[in-house]
């Protein structure tokens, strides 16, 4: 449904992405991830049709959003990163201008206003003047108009910025909702977003792309080990011994514990084994035969923060140490 | 059939506030009170012919009033939805550069005519009076018409160029201004050059029509104008491709 083929954009001198590629099929939900600057809007841009790509191509629906922008245009919704309305206007005004600057026929326009208003969550605030709207409910007008004329392709440039914590849930229920046969491209820099709306992940920065995948997938293909976390109640040298002989496991650390930090007898511990084994039958067999208290036992991953972390660190040099001041 | 949805939103957008009253007002005011100035002077002093005696005076002012006052209106154009950010979402739209730039110019386009249109009592009272001949009164206002459409074409392009209103609306006055005085070093400057300048004075090309007389180079210029800064404004539209978008 979209498709990017080495996207490179400069400003000048200024290098904003160079050879991005990437494919989004029909249906899904991609997130965009990267840091701030780090080509995301610059990327949607040209998928919007804001602005041409320096080179490379990239198409939307079968159109070329250069060669048959306007064509292109009519199927894309976009939500911009700075979401700006026109301010003097009615949510309901606004809305019928974009359905007519989108071409949508009136009638079609005024049988599609009302229901995309109330799945928004505008309805009640149609005769409100947009200027006088708070955030949240700016950020709803202006997903609406990303709806208006049902466009196949949904282009959502960090669609929860700004918000608060349950007007976010409420716009995450809302992008999730839009799923079904529309795909939808959405930009943000907060990695649990992207976990909790995304069927796969871009993650660019500095203008590349660095990897293209399931958070799932992300996630096994970063891990060079799996790991265990294991809570027994037990005198530590012997369970560490115990569990140490069990094949497969490489290495068993101490592990954190949140829910009790107080010393209860409880040993709560780390098993590093080797990668895609799962041991945990395994141990607890070895557990239960020493008659020790197995209290808890989960796998654990990584979250989509660490992967994140991990590879933006690894696409870019270390910073040098920075000069200390004069004592 | 774009440019028209732009149109209109630019019309209410203007209507929706009350700078448009203010404007309209002003602009009526001023231009009521040279009529009358005007045509006490022609009464006093002006002797018999109507066209030099009164309509040229009338309209050398009224043009004064128009230099003041459209750049005001030209300059939210596009320097208002570069602040607010909303000309980003009009590029994602099915719409061409050309037909937002006509939308643009049309709307401002109509609201000159509704400023001018009242004028039209002045002349309309004085008739009553006295019946003189409507033509070239008919080549004056033909002549303030294209004046204000150049002064429009103008306003859009420097609208375009900065997100800051009074940076756009200064900057055309500065444009305006030098296209009217820029004959003014007759005396010094050689001979050819002075021929050259005056061909670029937007001013004297307005003074045939205010006097009753339509050249067709006068017209020629105007339409050369309005067309060369269309054309810059589609350019400078374009230039988001390399400058990006804010």
């Amino acid at each position: 449904m979209i498709l990017a083929e080495g996207l490179t954009k400069q400003f000048g001198a200024f290098t904003a992405i160079t050879d991005v590629s990437f494919q989004v099929g029909r249906g899904e939900i991609v997130g965009f991830l990267g840091p701030n600057g780090a080509g995301k809007s610059t990327t949607m841009r040209i998928l919007a049709g804001v602005f041409p790509p320096s080179s490379g191509r990239a198409v939307v629906a079968g159109y070329d959003v250069v060669s048959e922008a306007p064509r292109a245009r009519s199927v894309v919704g976009y939500f911009p990163e700075r979401v700006a309305l026109y301010v003097d206007m009615t949510v309901r005004d606004y809305l019928a201008y974009v359905a007519d600057m989108k071409g949508v026929p009136r009638t079609e326009a005024g049988r599609q206003l009302p229901d995309l208003m109330s799945s928004c969550g505008v309805a009640h605030m149609q005769h409100r003047i947009i200027g006088t709207l708070s955030k949240g409910y700016r950020q709803r007008v202006g997903i609406a108009q990303a709806l208006v004329g049902s466009p196949r392709v949904l282009i959502l440039d960090e669609p929860t910025s700004g918000l608060d914590p349950e007007q976010v849930a409420e716009m995450r229920a809302l992008i999730r909702g839009l799923h079904g046969d529309r795909t939808v491209i959405l930009s943000t820099h907060i990695l649990s977003e992207v976990e909790a709306t995304c069927d796969r992940v871009i993650i660019i920065n500095k203008g590349r792309v660095l990897a293209v995948d399931t958070p799932g997938n992300l996630n096994q293909r970063l891990r060079q080990t799996s790991q265990i976390y294991v809570e027994v109640i037990g005198l530590e040298p012997d369970v560490r011994a115990c569990l140490q002989a069990i094949p497969g496991v490489l290495r068993i650390e101490p592990a954190l514990r949140h829910a009790h930090p107080a010393h209860d007898g409880v040993l709560a511990l780390n098993i590093s084994t080797e990668k895609e084994r799962d041991l945990r039958t395994s141990i607890a067999a070895a557990v239960a035969a020493a008659g020790w208290g197995l209290r808890e036992m989960r796998p654990l991953t990584l979250s989509l923060e660490d992967i994140f972390l991990t590879m933006v660190s690894d696409s870019e040099p270390a910073p040098a140490a920075l000069p200390r001041p004069p004592a | 059939m774009k440019a028209l949805v732009i149109c209109r939103r630019e019309l209410r957008s203007y209507f929706g506030s009350f700078i448009a009253y203010v404007l309209l007002a002003v602009f009526l005011l001023l231009s009521g009170y040279f009529f009358y100035s005007d045509l006490v002077f022609f009464v006093l002093f002006g002797g018999y012919i109507l066209p030099t005696g009164l309509w040229q005076y009338v309209f050398l002012d009224m043009r004064l009033c128009a230099l003041l006052v459209l750049p005001l209106v030209t300059m939210r154009l596009f320097a208002e939805e570069k602040k607010l950010g909303t000309i980003e979402l009009l590029w994602t739209y099915p719409v061409s550069d050309a037909a937002i730039v006509m939308g643009k110019f049309l709307a401002a386009w109509i609201f000159f005519l509704i400023m001018l249109l009242p004028t039209v009592i002045n002349p309309v009272i004085f008739y009553q009076f006295y019946h003189f001949d409507i033509g070239p009164l008919l080549a004056a206002y033909a002549g303030m018409f294209m004046l204000g459409t150049a002064f429009i074409a103008c306003g859009l392009f420097v609208s375009s160029l900065t997100e800051n209103q009074v940076v756009s609306a200064m900057v055309t006055y500065g444009i305006l201004v030098f296209f009217w005085f820029v004959t003014w070093n007759e005396e010094v400057a050689d001979q050819q050059i002075v021929r050259a300048l005056l061909r670029l004075s937007l001013f004297d090309h307005f003074f045939n029509f205010s006097r009753g007389v339509i050249d067709t180079r006068d017209l020629i210029f105007f339409a050369l104008f309005v067309g060369l800064f269309l054309f810059l404004t589609l350019q400078s539209l374009g230039s988001r491709a390399w400058r990006g978008v804010r």
